[in-house]
C-alpha cells in the first residue's frame, strides 16, 4: 500500500481537519465528528444530514453548504457513522423546521440513523428518512439487502437540498428526495479494487483482463465478473440494465451523471460520457442535465458508474438553483 | 454470574476480538469490505475503557454500559447488532449483584430478539444469527439438564463454531454479503465468527 497518509488509524480525524482549514465556510466538529454549514441551524429551514462511511469524497462531507446539505457525518472508511454522532449533527443543525435524513441503503447506514431517528425523535425532533438505493445490479427481493444507494445520492442531495433553500416544508423536501430516487438508476464497473488504509491491500484481486460488473462502493465486489470489452460494450451493457429497471422512452428528458470511482481518470469518463449519449439520442432519450467527474467515489478504486434520473420540469428546475459547496458549485 | 465474572468475560471477549482482528478481516475481506475485525477491536477497546472507569451497580448494568459503547463506537451493522444484544441481554437480568442461570437463558433469549428485530435475519442467512441461536439453544438445554455454568458455557461455545463453521456453505441474505449472490457461498461469515469469539470467551472464563 503507497498513500499520502500518517497513521492509518488518524485518516478520517486529519481529513476533515484538513477540509476545515481548506473551507471557512464549513464548520467542523472534531469531537463529535460532524461537518456542518457555519451559519447553521437557519430559523424556519428545513435541514438535511447525510452520512456513511469515509472514503466516498466528495461524498458526503463535500456537498454540505447553500443549496445542498446542512451536515454530513463521515464514519471510519467504508464503516457507517455511528448513532451520536448523527443525533449530534441533527441537533446542531434544525432550525425548528424538521429535519431529513439522506440514508443510502447498506444495512449499517440504514441501522445507524434509525437509531439516531429514534433518539432525536425521543427529543422532539421532527426527523423524516430518505432512503436512497438506485443501484440496479443488485436484485431487490428478499435475497438481499436490497439495491445499493449510489450515484443518484447526489442527485437527491442537490435537488431536495434546493427545495429547502427555497422554503420547501420537511414533507415536500422528503417528497423530492424519494421521487428523485425513485426515477433513478446506475450501474457501475470496476477494474480495480480499493485500498482501505486500515486493510492496506485491495479489497479483492482482478486478473489483468476481467472485471467486475455491478460493484458497490465499499469495495465490496459485484454480481459477476466477466471478461474486458469495448467501452461501447460496456456501456451499452449498463444502459440495459438501468432502463430495464427504470424504464425511460422517446421523448424522455434525464440526468445522467457518469460518475469516477476515484481511479479513473476524467478522459475515460468523457469517454464514457460519449457513449451514454450516443445511446441516449438513439432512443430519443434527450439529456437534460449532466454531471461528469469523480463525485461519489470508492477511495482509489478504477471504475466509474453511470446514473440516469428521470427529469421532471420541477426536478430540472431545483438542479439549476445555485449551490454552493466544496465538491459542487454553481451559480452562487 | 456476578459483576466481577460478567466483567472478566467481556475483558476476555476483548481479548479474542483483538486477538483474532485480523482473521476477521479478511473473512469479511471475501465476502464483505473487509473492516470487521478493525471495527469491532475499536468497539471492544471502548467496552474494556468502559470496564476500567465504571463503578457497576449491578451485572445487567455491566452489559448495558458495553452495548451503549458497542452502539456508540462500531459503525456498521456490528455496531448497533451487537450493541442492542449487550443492551437488550442487560435490560432484562434482574438488578442486582448476582444473577442466576435461569436470568441467564432470559437475556440470551432477549440479546437474540434484539438482533433479529433490528436486522430482520432468519436462521440459515448467513449472519451472527447462525452462531447465536444455536449457542443459545445448547445453552439453554443445558442449563434444563441441570448443568452448571462452566458446562452450559462450554456447550455454548461448542455450537457456536459449529453454527459458524455452518455458515460457509450458505449464500448470505442480509448484509453487504448478500450483494454477491450465489458467490457468498464457500466462506465462513464474518459476524457468526465474533459470535463464536464471544461464546468461547465465555466458555474459557468459567472453565474449571
Amino acid at each position: 500500500m503507497k498513500k499520502f497518509i500518517n497513521d492509518p488509524a488518524d485518516v478520517v480525524a486529519e481529513a476533515l481537519a484538513g477540509l476545515a482549514a481548506a473551507h471557512p465556510g464549513l464548520r467542523v466538529n472534531a469531537g463529535e465528528q460532524y461537518v456542518a454549514r457555519a451559519d447553521a441551524p437557519r430559523p424556519g429551514k428545513v435541514a438535511l444530514v447525510s452520512g456513511g462511511g469515509s472514503g466516498h469524497e466528495p461524498l458526503h462531507g463535500g456537498f454540505v453548504g447553500a443549496g445542498m446539505l446542512d451536515a454530513a457525518c463521515p464514519g471510519e472508511v467504508f464503516t457507517s457513522p455511528v448513532p451520536d454522532q448523527i443525533l449530534a449533527a441533527t441537533k446542531a443543525v434544525d432550525g425548528g423546521a424538521g429535519v431529513v435524513h439522506i440514508v443510502k441503503n447498506y444495512t449499517g447506514d440504514v441501522m445507524n440513523f434509525q437509531l439516531a431517528a429514534e433518539l432525536a425523535a425521543d427529543e422532539g425532533l421532527s426527523v423524516e428518512t430518505v432512503l436512497v438505493d438506485d443501484d440496479v445490479a443488485v436484485e431487490n427481493s428478499t435475497w438481499t439487502a436490497g439495491r445499493r444507494g449510489t450515484g443518484a445520492t447526489l442527485l437527491v442531495e442537490k435537488i431536495a437540498g434546493a427545495l429547502a433553500e427555497e422554503g420547501g416544508k420537511l414533507g415536500e423536501v422528503a417528497a423530492i428526495g424519494r421521487e428523485v430516487n425513485a426515477a433513478s438508476g446506475s450501474f457501475a464497473y470496476a477494474l480495480t479494487a480499493g485500498t482501505t488504509p486500515a486493510a492496506g491491500r485491495p479489497g479483492f484481486d482482478l486478473p489483468d483482463d476481467e472485471i467486475e460488473a455491478g460493484v458497490g462502493i465499499h469495495g465490496e465486489p459485484g454480481r459477476r465478473r466477466e471478461k474486458l470489452r469495448p467501452a461501447r460494450e460496456l456501456v451499452r451493457s449498463a444502459l440495459d440494465a438501468i432502463l430495464d429497471a427504470r424504464p425511460l422512452t422517446r421523448g424522455d428528458r434525464a440526468l445522467v451523471l457518469v460518475n469516477g470511482l476515484g481511479g479513473t481518470p476524467l478522459i475515460e469518463l468523457y469517454l464514457v460520457f460519449g457513449e451514454v449519449a450516443a445511446v441516449l439520442a438513439e432512443r430519443g432519450v434527450e439529456i437534460s442535465r449532466n454531471l461528469v467527474g469523480n463525485y461519489v467515489t470508492s477511495l482509489d478504486m478504477a471504475g466509474l458508474s453511470i446514473t440516469l434520473t428521470k427529469a421532471t420540469d420541477e426536478m430540472i428546475r431545483l438542479w439549476d438553483a445555485p449551490v454552493n459547496t466544496p465538491g459542487l458549485r454553481w451559480g452562487a | 454470574m456476578d459483576v466481577a465474572l460478567a466483567i472478566t468475560w467481556l475483558r476476555a471477549a476483548a481479548e479474542a476480538v483483538t486477538a483474532d482482528a485480523d482473521e476477521l478481516t479478511r473473512l469479511d475481506s471475501a465476502i464483505g469490505d473487509g473492516d470487521h475485525g478493525v471495527n469491532m477491536r475499536r468497539g471492544f477497546t471502548a467496552v474494556t475503557a468502559v470496564l476500567d472507569a465504571t463503578e457497576f451497580t449491578g451485572v445487567g448494568d455491566v452489559f448495558v454500559r458495553a452495548g451503549t459503547a458497542l452502539i456508540s463506537k462500531v459503525g456498521g451493522a456490528a455496531g448497533p447488532l451487537y450493541g442492542s444484544a449487550f443492551r437488550a441481554f442487560g435490560k432484562t437480568l434482574p438488578a442486582g449483584p448476582e444473577v442466576g442461570l435461569a436470568d441467564l437463558v432470559t437475556a440470551l433469549h432477549a440479546g437474540l430478539d434484539a438482533v433479529t428485530r433490528l436486522g430482520g435475519a432468519a436462521p440459515g442467512d448467513k449472519t451472527l444469527v447462525d452462531a447465536y441461536r444455536p449457542a443459545l439453544t445448547a445453552f439453554e438445554e443445558a442449563v434444563a439438564g441441570g448443568a452448571a455454568l462452566a458446562e452450559a458455557a462450554a456447550g455454548a461455545a461448542r455450537a457456536a463454531g459449529d453454527g459458524a463453521r455452518a455458515t460457509i456453505s450458505m449464500t448470505a441474505r442480509k448484509g453487504r454479503a448478500s450483494y454477491l449472490g450465489d458467490r457468498s457461498a464457500g466462506h465462513q461469515d464474518p459476524g457468526a465468527t465474533s459470535t463464536w469469539l464471544i461464546f468461547q470467551a465465555l466458555a474459557d472464563v468459567t472453565a474449571p
